[in-house]
């Protein structure tokens, strides 16, 4: 099934704030071997850290949209930083579906999020391509 | 660092544990990056790692170079997939040279690839020139 074209311009919040604690930031920084600081184990925040907020809003999309996750292959994504990530940060995300295009049989969605503070200041933006690929549904 | 300067290339193997243990850091629990049928079954080659496994690679690189400078810009399209076999693992290998320093800002041109095959499109990592120890 193609995605609905009405998508592009909605909205999609994540469910719920993420704390940026010293344990979330260590374990992700350990699974892809970021280098630590000089200071306490988790005080450096990977700078693709932000996907976890951006993921957890793309997930509400594709919930909404009842589309299969497994379906999707992330086509780029690009992360703009209006301040340095930090341990304490208490982040809120938003998913915009900017655009719609078939390509043989896929559909393209482009997306941005906006990562914001506790205070509702932008601490990154997010670009994303999404590829769908509908498949046919005997494969699965 | 100062616009033509050559880093250091850095290479880092990937294997499917590395690929659960940032499905559970993440969240993305995408069974593509773990099961060999499921990602066949949607006209993959194999076990791919995330995409953001291996963009998180290049921000590896870059903080190593820098020694840990300020991101102020990090992306790329995932235009072939990085394949992790059963054993051992998938290679990835990421160049990178100093573009331009200007407006306080350090634009590094990059360079990632797996077995020979670039797997990233217009890969940019930009950095703040006055956190950069290196």
């Amino acid at each position: 099934m193609p995605v609905d074209p009405s998508l592009v311009g909605r909205a999609f919040p994540a469910p719920a704030p993420l704390s940026v604690t010293p344990e979330r930031v260590s374990a992700f920084a350990a699974a892809v071997g970021h280098p630590a600081g000089p200071g306490e184990p988790g005080d450096v925040v990977p700078p693709t850290f932000p996907i976890v907020l951006a993921f957890d809003a793309m997930q509400a999309f594709l919930d909404a949209e009842r589309i299969d996750l497994h379906r999707i292959v992330h086509g780029e994504q690009r992360f703009a930083y209006a301040r340095p990530l930090a341990v304490g940060d208490e982040l809120s995300a938003t998913l915009t579906v900017t655009g719609l295009r078939q390509i043989g049989g896929a559909d393209i969605i482009a997306t941005a999020s906006e990562i914001t503070d506790a205070t509702g200041a932008v601490v990154c933006t997010g670009k994303a391509t999404l590829v769908h690929s509908a498949g046919s549904e005997a494969g699965a | 660092m100062n616009a033509g300067d050559v880093l250091e290339t850095r290479t880092f193997t990937v294997t499917r544990a590395d690929l659960v243990a940032y499905a559970d850091a993440s969240g993305d629990h995408n069974p593509i990056h773990q099961d060999e049928d499921v990602a066949r079954s949607v006209g993959l080659p194999g076990v791919i790692a995330h995409g953001m496994y291996t963009l998180a690679l290049v921000g590896r690189a870059v903080a190593e170079w820098t020694g840990g400078a300020e991101v102020v810009d990090l992306g790329a399209k995932f235009t072939s997939p990085v394949v992790v076999p059963a054993e051992g693992g998938a290679e990835v290998v990421v160049g990178g040279t100093v573009k331009s320093v200007a407006d306080g800002l350090v634009t590094l041109a990059l360079e990632v690839t797996c077995e020979g095959q670039k797997v990233l499109g217009m890969p940019k990592a930009v950095v703040r020139e006055a956190t950069v120890r290196a």
